[in-house]
């Protein structure tokens, strides 16, 4: 069987698969950018309690291994009576566990705002809320920008272990084809390619428009 | 099924855990010996005189850091058979981990080596010394520290991954959990234990890694005492 008939077979399959894992990449994403700037920001509070919280949840989550807490979330959560769609499970696994490695990297941001930015706020009389919100934050973007963008593709290569939980995905079509068919190289060559063209030709170029988006916001583009 | 804890539950399993935790521990470092050496073959062949085939490494290397470690993982087990070649689950799950986070480690080394100060390399030049000598005792004693961190944190990192490897059958620990929780129907117990074994072992090597990190600048003159 020509690689071409291969495709014509079960390329539509594939693409379909695809789909589910671009939904899975997007919905995580989303999940995980709005938890690494909360418990980063949390982290760096002068309140023990909301410190200390936000450090056990970072330790928790970058201590374990995402797959045991993508299982935990999938088989484990339904002896507790809460249970969770495979979609929702893995979105939720993922979101939750990058988002404990971008609030490490939302931290590094805000102390990497110069010392002066803070003292400059505080001369002119900002409450802590706008300086933040004014000042702080829209300086940390140009700084988290690269290094979240690492995250966001091992993010993506992360997607491929809904499979497990029995999502759909890309993964999954691919295990699935090959299991009927036996036509292990084409399969997973195949998989491997979509995910390298979702990776190298769409995800980091999008990632690199923002990252000089964000530089250009606070006029640091013109290096 | 309930949501009670089962302590007795607990206790039963705990030994087969604890051993399936040894073979987790195995795999972590075999597979990270074999990720540093082939980081550095992976190094020096995008170091090579001729532009093309360091070009062709280098995408070699952005591809398998863009593509999942599952697939690779299902690619070497699956494809590999075909072309006549029968290894076993774990040689194949070595394998691949010492590619894929061999590229990674490739990446740790270069930053380092880059992380050196260009004016270290011209005054070993400026000194007519060979350039075994220039890495033996210039380069490399100060490129290790600043690879130290990437190093230590890839070493955690294959750690957590080696669950991946229960997907091909390697019995390691989260296999042994996914075996027990299967023939006894409960999952509560057998994932959460995982859980916490991971979470002793990695804490302890993460906060291990930052205070080797600490004694090799402070060895290393790049920090003073007080700073600690």
């Amino acid at each position: 069987m020509s690689y071409f008939a291969f495709l014509s077979e079960h390329g539509p399959t594939m693409l379909l698969g695809t789909v589910t894992t671009v939904k899975v990449l997007i919905c995580s994403t989303i999940l995980y950018v709005i938890i690494s700037l909360i418990f980063g920001l949390m982290r760096l509070s002068k309140n023990p309690i909301i410190q200390g919280t936000a450090t056990t949840y970072i330790e928790f989550f970058r201590g374990t291994s995402l797959l045991v807490q993508l299982f935990w979330f999938y088989y484990v959560l339904p002896f507790f009576g809460l249970t969770l769609e495979a979609f929702t499970a893995g979105v939720v696994a993922i979101g939750m566990n990058f988002g404990a490695y971008g609030a490490e990297i939302v931290r590094g941001g805000v102390l990497a705002v110069p010392k002066s930015q803070w003292e400059g706020a505080f001369a002119l009389n900002f409450t802590p809320v706008k300086r933040m919100r004014k000042i702080i934050i829209p300086q940390i973007f140009p700084i988290i920008l690269p290094p979240a963008a690492n995250l966001t593709v091992e993010l993506l290569k992360a997607t491929a272990l809904v499979a497990l939980v029995t999502v759909v995905d890309l993964t999954f079509e691919a295990k699935q084809i090959n299991s009927i068919t036996w036509l292990s190289a084409q399969c997973f060559g195949t998989a491997l390619l979509i995910y390298y063209i979702i990776s190298r030709f769409f995800l980091v170029p999008f990632l690199r428009w923002l990252e000089v988006l964000a530089a250009r916001k606070v006029g640091k583009d013109k290096i | 099924m309930n949501a009670e804890w089962r302590w007795d539950f607990a206790i039963e399993i705990l030994p087969q855990m604890l051993l399936a935790t040894l073979n987790t521990i195995l795999a972590a470092g075999i597979g990270y010996a074999i990720a540093t050496i082939v980081g550095l073959l992976f190094l020096l062949g995008q170091r090579t005189p001729s532009k093309i085939i360091n070009m062709f490494i280098r995408e070699i290397v952005e591809f398998i850091r863009s593509t999942p470690l599952l697939i690779q993982l299902f690619f070497v087990y699956f494809v590999l058979p075909q072309f006549g070649i029968t290894l076993s689950a774990w040689v194949c799950g070595m394998i691949t981990i010492g590619l894929h986070f061999g590229t990674y480690l490739s990446e740790v080394y270069r930053g380092a080596l880059e992380g050196v100060p260009k004016t270290q390399w011209e005054a070993c030049r400026a000194l007519n010394f060979s350039s075994v000598y220039t890495y033996r005792k210039i380069v490399l004693p100060q490129a290790f520290p600043i690879a130290i961190p990437g190093m230590g944190n890839y070493l955690v990192g294959i750690f957590k991954d080696t669950p991946l490897l229960s997907t091909i059958g390697v019995a390691e620990l989260f296999h042994a959990a996914t075996a027990v929780g299967g023939y006894h129907y409960r999952y509560l117990e057998p994932y959460t234990i995982v859980g916490l074994i991971f979470l002793t072992l990695s804490i302890p090597a993460a906060i291990w890694i930052r205070k080797i990190e600490k004694n090799v600048n402070l060895a290393q003159g790049k920090i003073k005492k007080e700073q600690l």
